[in-house]
C-alpha cells in the first residue's frame, strides 16, 4: 500500500477526480470508482480484450495500464459510444448480424471496432481479422462479428460518399 | 386453413413466432455496455473476498496462522476450515454424492486448493492480506496419473477410509471412487472373440476446461433483520443452488433468494457449486454485510470445472464387409481430488452410453471407472450434454480406426452402418430409445455438397505429390456424423441431488394483450428471451415483440434445473408450449362466450379465434385478454395465467454430418481449415439465425479442444495452462468462417418438435476437427494419435512417420 494519487480523466466527455493508489488498474478505476462497468475484466494478462477503451485515440487494455499512468487522459468507454436513441453504427450492426451472445466480450468488441474503422475505414475480411485478434469472443466464432464489422464499414462509408 | 391469404400472411408475419430469424432481444443492453453482470454488482458496504490457495497439488495443512492478515487495515475477517466446521460447513456435498471441502480440513488435495477465505474492504487490501496468511505445508506424494492412482499406496481420500461402498457401489480400492457398467458384457466379448475383423484403439481425450469469458463469483447479502439471504452468482441452475444453500445453511428455503443476472459464458463452468459461493454466504453470516467473491482467470482454470480427462480402450469388430458386429468400451476417468462431476445422480459417468453412436450396432458393453487424483474437481459437460462428447469423439475415432483395419473408405463404412430411417424409434445396445433420425438423407447431403469424391481424389494426388517433392503440404479430410443425446430429462432416471429434472414455465397474460413468461431455465448467451417469445407468439397468438421473458431469479421464476446439457429447448421449451395451450385452451372459452357460440365452434387462427365456417366472426387475443380481466364469465375464473411443469417423456436426440477439409503443413505442423461443413438436424428450428450463431461458437469450441487447449499437469501436479497465454482460446485470426446446413426430422414426443443445438457443434466439430488432422497421415501410417493436436504435436506425428527425412 502507498499513498493515494490524485487523478483526473476525462472519461466519455465528462471530467473525473478520484484518489487512488497508484497500483490500482485502469478497469478497477473505471469499474468500482466511476461506476463505469461496460468493460469487463476477463483474464487479466492482456489477452482478452474485454477490458477494451479508447484512451488518448488509442485501444488500450484497461487492465494492463495503471490509473496512474493513466492520469490526464481521455478515455472512450462503450458507455461513450452512441446513446439509446442513437446507437452507433457498429452497435447497430452486431445487433443485425448476431455479432454477439453473451455480451461479455461486446463492449471491448466495439469499443475496438471503432477503433480499427477509424485506422482503416475500408478492411478486408482479413484486416478485420487481424485487427480484433486482441479481443477474444467464446460465444460467436467470430464469423458473425466479422459480418457486423465489415457491414459495418460499408454503411459508413457508403453515409459519407452520399454525404460528398 | 393452409390457404395463407396476404392478411393471414401478415398476421403470421406480425407474430414474430417459431421459424424467423428474430432480431435478439437482449442485445440492446449488451451493445450499450449495460448487462448486468455479478461483478458489476455493487451494494452499500459490500466486502471482498479472497482466497489462500495451495501451491502444493498433495499436503498436510500443519497450521495456518492468521494473524499479520487481520492486523491489516481494512481486513475484516478470515475463515479457515475451523471456523466453518462448528456450522458443518467446512465440507459441502458434490453433484456426484461425494464431498468436497470448502476450506482445506488439515490437507489439500490439488494445487488451487481454497485453504483460507479473507475478507477485505476492497479487493487489493484482500489480495494483500492473502499474501498475508501465513500457511504451514507438509508436502505428501503426489499422484497425477489414475492408473498409477489405483495402484498406490498412497491414499488421498483418507476421509473415506475403510467405506468399500461409494455414491456408485463398491470401491476396489481407497482412490478408486466407482465402477459403472452398462450393457451385454459376456455377450460381447463372444461376439468380439469371433469376429472377422476385430480393431484396437487406446486413446486419451485430454482434460481441459470451458473457460467462459466471465469467470464464476457471487454476492451473498444476509438480511439479518428480516432474515433473508439473497445470492446472486454465476449460476447455469439457480433453483438448484438455492435448494442446496438451504440444506447446507439451515436456512429455510423461502428465505433465500438466488439470482442469476446477466452470465457471460457457461459452457458447463457454472453448473456446480463451488467453495466461493459457499464462503460468500457464510461471510455475509458473519459480517452482516454484502461480500463479493468473483475468481480471477487464474483460478478459474485451476479450481473449479474441469471437462474431459477420459482414459478410453475400445474394441469394434465387424463383418469383412464391413458391417459393425460389437463394441466393446471401457474408460477409466480421472476426476481429481474429489468427485464433484455435475451428472445425474445415476449417470456418474453422464451419457457415455451413447457410445455406439449412430450405428446400428447389435450388442455392447460400456465400463467406467473414476478414480482419485490430485488434480482438480470439476468432471462438467463443456458445451455438451452429460459426456457425450466423449462418447462421440470415441465413437468417430473408432469407426476411423475400423475404416484403416478394413482399408476402406470411412463415409462409406459409416453408411453401411448407420440406423435406417425406418428403424426409429430405436433402442440401442445400451439402452437409449433414439426418438428420430434420418441419418442417410444428411450423410448424402453433407457428401455431395462438399463432393466428397472429389475431395478424396484430390487428396490422392496430393499424397503423390509429396511424396515427389512437389509439395509439403499433406490434405486432410475430416468426417463425423454424430448423434447427441440431450434435454435430460425423464424425471425417472435424471434427477440432480434428488431433483427430478422437469423445467417449467408459467405465463401471465396482461389485460392489455401483452405478456409476461418466467421459466426455470437461465440464458448465458443462448438468447432465451428471443427464441422462447417466438414459441409463445405461435402458440398463443401474441406478438413476441408483446412478451417479455424473464429467468433467473427464484423468488419469481417457477422451480426449474437450469440450462445446461441442451435442456433448455427440449425441456423448457416444451414447458413454454404446454403452458401456451393452457392459455390457448381458457382463451377458446371466453372466445367462445364472447362469440355466443359453443367451445368447438371456434378455431385457433394466428392471432385470435374464428367461429368455424365464418372466419368474419372472430376474437383477437388481445380482446380474448381483455375480457378475461373485465368481464363476468359464467364458470369461468377471471385473468388468463398458466403454468406448465413439463416432464419430458424421452430424452432428444440432434444429430448432424460435418466435413472438415484441412492442408497440414509438415515442417511446421500448422494446419490450414481451408472448409468446414456442418449440417444439423436440431428438428424444429425456432430462430435459424440463433441456430446458426450456436453452430459457429460451438464450432469454435471444439476447435479450440481440438487443435490446442488443454489443462495440463506437470509430475507434482503444477497446473501448466493456468493463464490465457498457455491455455488456447482461438482468436479471429485462427478461426475459418464455417458453411451451415440442416434437415428437420422433428422429434416426435416433444410438443413442437424441437430437439435443442447449442451442443451439437462441439460434440460433432471436436472428432471431425480431429479426424481432418488424422486423415491426412492415414497414407503414412498413421492410425491413431491423441489431441490436442497442437502445432509441436503434429510436428511430432510428422516426424514419427519419417516424413522429415
Amino acid at each position: 500500500m502507498s499513498d493515494k494519487m490524485h487523478i483526473k480523466l476525462t472519461v466519455n466527455g465528462e471530467p473525473k477526480e478520484f484518489l487512488a493508489e497508484p497500483r490500482e488498474l485502469l478497469i478497477y478505476a473505471l469499474r468500482e470508482k466511476l461506476d463505469i462497468t461496460g468493460p469487463h475484466v476477463g483474464c487479466d494478462t492482456s489477452h482478452c480484450g474485454a477490458c477494451t477503451v479508447t484512451l488518448n485515440g488509442k485501444s488500450v487494455k484497461s487492465c494492463t495500464m495503471f490509473v496512474a499512468q493513466a492520469n490526464g487522459a481521455e478515455i472512450t468507454t462503450i458507455e461513450g459510444i452512441g446513446a439509446p436513441d442513437a446507437l452507433h453504427v457498429l452497435q447497430e450492426s452486431f445487433k443485425e448480424h448476431h455479432g454477439l451472445q453473451c455480451g461479455f466480450c461486446t463492449p471491448g468488441m466495439i469499443t475496438r471496432a471503432t477503433k480499427l474503422l477509424e485506422e482503416n475505414p475500408s478492411p478486408s475480411e482479413e484486416d478485420v481479422r487481424f485487427g480484433m485478434a486482441g479481443n477474444i469472443c467464446r460465444c460467436t466464432g467470430y464469423q458473425n462479428i466479422v459480418k457486423s464489422i465489415l457491414a459495418a464499414a460499408s454503411e459508413i462509408n457508403s453515409a459519407k460518399e452520399a454525404a460528398e | 386453413m393452409n390457404d395463407m391469404t396476404p392478411d393471414r400472411e401478415e398476421r403470421s408475419a406480425n407474430l414474430k413466432g417459431m421459424g424467423c430469424s428474430r432480431k435478439r432481444v437482449e442485445d440492446a443492453r449488451f451493445t450499450q455496455g449495460k448487462g448486468n453482470y455479478v461483478d458489476d454488482i455493487k451494494l452499500p458496504g459490500m466486502l471482498h473476498g479472497d482466497f489462500v490457495r495451495s501451491p502444493y497439488a498433495h499436503a498436510k495443512v500443519v497450521s495456518v496462522n492468521k494473524e499479520a492478515a487481520l492486523a491489516l487495515p481494512g481486513v475484516v475477517a478470515v475463515l479457515t476450515a475451523e471456523d466453518l466446521a462448528p456450522l458443518n460447513l467446512h465440507w459441502m456435498p458434490t453433484l456426484a454424492g461425494d464431498k468436497q471441502m470448502v476450506l482445506a480440513d488439515g490437507k489439500v488435495l490439488f494445487q488451487g486448493q481454497e485453504v483460507a477465505f479473507v475478507v477485505a474492504s476492497d479487493r487489493y487490501i484482500a489480495a494483500d492480506a492473502v499474501e498475508l496468511v501465513e500457511v504451514e505445508y507438509e508436502e505428501l506424494p503426489v499422484i497425477t496419473d489414475p492408473f498409477e492412482s489405483l495402484k498406490s499406496d498412497v491414499v488421498l481420500r483418507p476421509d473415506l477410509d475403510g467405506q468399500t461402498e461409494g455414491a456408485h457401489g463398491p470401491r476396489k480400492h481407497h482412490n478408486h471412487i466407482f465402477t459403472w457398467e452398462q450393457g451385454d458384457e459376456a455377450g460381447t466379448n463372444q461376439v468380439l472373440d469371433n469376429a472377422e475383423v476385430v480393431a484396437e484403439e487406446t486413446m486419451y481425450y485430454h482434460r481441459t476446461h470451458p473457460c467462459p469469458l466471465e469467470t464464476c463469483g457471487s454476492v451473498a447479502s444476509m438480511d439479518k433483520v428480516n432474515g433473508k439471504l439473497t445470492l446472486w452468482g454465476t449460476f447455469q441452475a439457480p433453483h438448484v443452488v438455492r435448494t442446496v444453500a438451504s440444506l447446507l445453511s439451515g436456512i429455510e428455503e423461502h428465505n433465500i433468494r438466488v439470482v442469476s443476472p446477466d452470465i457471460g459464458g457457461g459452457f458447463g463452468n457454472k453448473v456446480g457449486v463451488y467453495p466461493g459461493y459457499v464462503c460468500s454466504i457464510v461471510a455475509s453470516i458473519v459480517t452482516g454485510v454484502p461480500v463479493k467473491w468473483v475468481e480471477d482467470r487464474m483460478e478459474n482454470l485451476m479450481s473449479t470445472a474441469f471437462a474431459r480427462d477420459y482414459h478410453m480402450t475400445g474394441k469394434i469388430s465387424a463383418t469383412k464387409e464391413g458391417k459393425i458386429t460389437g463394441l466393446h468400451c471401457h474408460v477409466t476417468a480421472d476426476h481429481g481430488g474429489f468427485d464433484a462431476c455435475a451428472d445425474p445422480t445415476k449417470f456418474p459417468a453422464g451419457f457415455m452410453n451413447i457410445c455406439t453412436g449412430s450405428y446400428d450396432i447389435p450388442v455392447a458393453y460400456l465400463a467406467v471407472d473414476g478414480v482419485y487424483t490430485n488434480k482438480a474437481p470439476g468432471g462438467v459437460s463443456y458445451r455438451c450434454s452429460f459426456r457425450v462428447t466423449e462418447a462421440v469423439y470415441f465413437i468417430e475415432r473408432m469407426i476411423e480406426v475400423l475404416a484403416i483395419e478394413l482399408d476402406m473408405d470411412a463415409a462409406e463404412l459409416r453408411r453401411i452402418n448407420f440406423i435406417k430411417k425406418e428403424q426409429f424409434p430405436y433402442t440401442a445396445a445400451l439402452g437409449w430409445e433414439y426418438d428420430s433420425g434420418d441419418y442417410h438423407t444428411a450423410w448424402d447431403k453433407a457428401l455431395k455438397t462438399v463432393d466428397y469424391d472429389g475431395l478424396r481424389k484430390e487428396q490422392a494426388e496430393r499424397v503423390e505429390a509429396f511424396k515427389r517433392g512437389e509439395t509439403r503440404k499433406l490434405m486432410g479430410i475430416g468426417l463425423t456424423f454424430f448423434t447427441e443425446i440431450v434435454g435430460a430429462g425423464p424425471v425417472k432416471n435424471c434427477d440432480i441431488l434428488g431433483m427430478g429434472m422437469f423445467d417449467s414455465c408459467e405465463i401471465r397474460i396482461h389485460p392489455t394483450g401483452s405478456a409476461i413468461a418466467r421459466l426455470g431455465t437461465i440464458s448465458q448467451g443462448q438468447g432465451h428471451a428471443t427464441t422462447f417469445a417466438q414459441i409463445l407468439a405461435s402458440e398463443i397468438g401474441i406478438s413476441a415483440d408483446s412478451i417479455t421473458i424473464e429467468e433467473g431469479d427464484t423468488d419469481t421464476a417457477p422451480y426449474g434445473l437450469g440450462t445446461y446439457g441442451s435442456r433448455s429447448t427440449p425441456v423448457a421449451g416444451a414447458a413454454t408450449a404446454m403452458a401456451g395451450r393452457k392459455i390457448r385452451a381458457k382463451a377458446q372459452m371466453i372466445a367462445a362466450y364472447l362469440l355466443e357460440v359453443h367451445d368447438d365452434d371456434v378455431e385457433f387462427d394466428i392471432d385470435r379465434f374464428v367461429v368455424k365456417g365464418a372466419p368474419e366472426k372472430f376474437k383477437t387475443m388481445k380482446e380474448i385478454a381483455y375480457a378475461a380481466y373485465n368481464q363476468a364469465i359464467p364458470g369461468i375464473e377471471p385473468g388468463l395465467e398458466a403454468v406448465s411443469y413439463y416432464d419430458p417423456p424421452n430424452m432428444t436426440y440432434p444429430f448432424g454430418a460435418y466435413v472438415c477439409v484441412m492442408d497440414i503443413d509438415v515442417d511446421t505442423g500448422v494446419p490450414e481449415i481451408r472448409r468446414f461443413y456442418a449440417l444439423d438436424d436440431c428438428g424444429t428450428r425456432i430462430n435459424p439465425m440463433i441456430i446458426e450463431g450456436q453452430i459457429h461458437g460451438g464450432l469454435t469450441e471444439a476447435l479450440a479442444v481440438a487443435l490446442g487447449q488443454e489443462i495440463a499437469y506437470d509430475d507434482i501436479g503444477n497446473v501448466k495452462t493456468g493463464t490465457l497465454m498457455d491455455f488456447f482460446l482461438p482468436t479471429a485470426w485462427e478461426v475459418p468462417n464455417y458453411e451451415t446446413d440442416y434437415t428437420v426430422t422433428p422429434s416426435p414426443h416433444h410438443p413442437i418438435g424441437a430437439k435443442g443445438v447449442g451442443e451439437s457443434p462441439h460434440v460433432g466439430g471436436v472428432p471431425c476437427f480431429s479426424n481432418a488432422v488424422q486423415d491426412a497421415f492415414r497414407a503414412f501410417g498413421l492410425r491413431h494419435t491423441n489431441m490436442p493436436h497442437d502445432h509441436w504435436r503434429i510436428w511430432q506425428t510428422a516426424n514419427k512417420l519419417g516424413l522429415h527425412e
